[in-house]
């Protein structure tokens, strides 16, 4: 949501599509890394960053790399401490063990023991908390990361991903953004999310995607996001993609793609190549073509609105 | 004996493995639901609920009759959720992680809590497995608290299946944590071993005992034997790229309702399991004894 300062049409120039499905595995990356194929002047961006898959397809060359220093963990000076219990007694998150050692997953970093250590022991240190790259690759700029093991705030490390995402496009003068979002409807997605002028919501037709694909789109609509539908092995189990038909239908949110089963694509995810490169002819890559020109009229604002 | 099942990477097969692992055993057994965000163990179990409860984290109320404006509730708050500007105070209760460190710091005791929806727990029960899951507010961004919660419904009785959220961040670490053993689902994709790797340093960090379930094989030229004999990691079962079983999954079939042998084959994962957190528990009772002795 950064929202340039007197840059207001800059702002709105650029379109960012955020690919999201709130159930894994659904083929958001596989699409994503066909868009970024299909789409000219475009900077891509990684928003999955505790499981960054899209690097495997693009290859990027790391061009700058930059620390995501966020959130503290508090830690006890032991020669000061003399474990008084204060700090155990404060603390909401049982991160202080009976030995006097702070549980570095559990500790939220909020402060309050060392604040009121009647010995002054405990100190709050800054994290690394993962890294953030700007790449380069034959598709077109890539802003990308990485949240170190078992970290937080991966909500603010997509906010910085997406920041220089779209500062990227603002200094070549790029019109798309396109992101690769995290599954969930969680932290990290709600920073994807907020503020993009489309999600992307990919589904598969199974009783658990119909069921992540409303919760996700219900993120979108309490965010205030556009969204729209792509299904993907749409032809998996016909009836649930009607149902998933008939539930966009009545959100009135546009389907844009029905991708069929189809094992090429598999086989160019195995061989580590992005689909519509790999057999640009094969049924899945022709549908997502089309598909793509489904969101562009949709975000470019002449499209009828069904997408059919 | 808590078994969690987890994945770097979305849509391996996790509640697959969970579901079915769970309706497989012998009573008692329980299946928690970690993945608060997209809960679908409940599409596959169709639990009768019998229990429904909110959970909540305290955020700060403030009584401006009380407060001076002093600033030192924003002074302290270290996630921006507690200002003072001119003579308003905003809060910012999305924000709040809870901590109460502003009801402790007002030097004018001007500051008390309320609290903040982070979701739901259902308890229920399916056949002989007692049901247990999480479902987060939309619009909440928070889950580790709601995680917690619901892992706090672990029965110390039986076998506990824990379905565990995907990535490798904070709400998969609240899944797995101080589990006995932790199953990591994966497929045969880069994806899916680029994923396999980060989930495996996580289980690691946390000396959990795991293996590997593999999903979906066939697809590979060998990759995923390889990186699994490398990383030292022991694959439990393996499970073919079907369509059948896909279309099964689509319907929210069981598979070992739908494809014969996978009764005998989760019976034989489980079994495996036991065995390797027995010998586990044993190895540590025993060093606990040779520290003490």
């Amino acid at each position: 949501m950064q929202h340039a300062h007197g840059a207001e049409t800059e702002h709105d120039r650029i379109r960012e599509i955020v690919v999201v499905s709130g159930k894994g595995g659904t083929g958001k990356t596989t699409l994503t890394a066909c868009l970024a194929a299909l789409a000219h002047r475009k900077v891509l961006a990684d928003a999955d960053v505790d499981a960054a898959d899209l690097f495997i397809l693009l290859e990027p060359t790391i061009e700058r790399r930059w620390e995501f220093r966020s959130g503290a963990k508090a830690t006890i000076d032991k020669g000061l401490c003399t474990q008084c219990g204060e700090c155990a007694a404060l603390c909401r998150y049982g991160a202080i063990s009976p030995q006097y050692a702070i549980d570095q997953i559990d500790c939220e970093g909020c402060g309050l023991c060392a604040r009121y250590c009647p010995a002054g022991a405990i100190t709050l240190e800054q994290r690394v908390a993962g890294e953030w790259y700007l790449s380069r690759t034959c598709y077109g700029p890539f802003v990308h990361a990485r949240l170190g093991i078992g970290e937080e705030n991966s909500g603010k490390l997509v906010s910085v991903v997406r920041h220089y995402a779209r500062v990227t496009a603002e200094e070549r003068g790029y019109g798309w953004i396109i992101v690769d979002g995290p599954p969930g409807v969680g932290c990290p997605v709600i920073s994807s999310i907020t503020g993009s002028s489309l999600v992307l919501i990919v589904t598969e037709p199974t009783l658990s995607g119909i069921h992540d694909m409303r919760r996700v789109a219900d993120l979108a609509s309490h965010f205030g996001v556009p969204s729209a539908v792509c299904i993907n092995k749409w032809d998996l189990n016909r009836e649930v993609s009607a149902d998933i038909a008939e539930c966009c239908r009545s959100r009135r949110i546009p389907v844009v793609g029905k991708i069929p089963y189809d094992r090429t694509a598999m086989q160019a995810l195995v061989s580590r190549r992005v689909l519509v490169e790999y057999d640009p002819r094969c049924e899945a890559s022709i549908e997502i073509r089309a598909s793509w020109e489904r969101v562009q009229a949709l975000v470019q604002g002449s499209a009828s609105g069904d997408g059919e | 004996m808590i078994i969690a099942v987890a994945s770097g990477k979305g849509g391996t097969g996790k509640t697959t493995i969970a579901t079915n692992l769970a309706a497989c055993l012998d009573p008692p057994v329980q299946l928690i639901d970690c993945d608060v965000e997209e809960p679908n163990a409940h599409l596959f179990l169709r639990p009768v609920i019998r229990a429904s409860s909110e959970v909540s984290l305290p955020v700060p109320r403030v009584d401006l009759s009380k407060c001076t404006f002093c600033g030192e509730c924003g002074t302290f708050c270290r996630f921006n959720a507690i200002v003072a500007i001119g003579s308003q105070v905003l809060t910012f209760p999305e924000l709040c992680h809870g901590c109460g460190g502003c009801v402790r710091v007002c030097p004018h005791n001007a500051i008390s809590e309320s609290s903040r929806v982070l979701g739901t727990v259902e308890e229920g029960v399916s056949g002989g497995v007692q049901y247990v899951g999480g479902r987060l507010r939309i619009g909440e961004s928070m889950s580790p608290p709601l995680i917690r919660a619901v892992r706090s419904k672990a029965s110390s009785k039986g076998a506990v299946i824990l379905d565990a959220p995907p990535g490798t961040s904070c709400p998969m670490i609240a899944s797995v944590k101080g589990v006995d053993y932790c199953i990591l689902v994966t497929e045969p994709t880069p994806f899916g071993m680029n994923d396999l790797v980060l989930a495996v340093e996580v289980v690691r960090s946390l000396g959990i005992p795991h293996g590997v379930v593999v999903n979906r094989a066939g697809w590979d030229r060998g990759e995923m034997e390889g990186l699994c004999r490398r990383e030292g990691l022991e694959v439990l079962l393996t499970i073919p790229d079907d369509r059948t079983i896909a279309e099964a999954y689509s319907r929210g079939e069981m598979l070992v309702e739908t494809h014969p042998g996978y009764r005998e084959r989760f019976l034989g994962l489980y079994e495996r399991i036991r065995r390797h957190v027995e010998a586990s528990c044993s190895t540590r009772t025993a060093q606990k004894q040779s520290m003490i002795g």
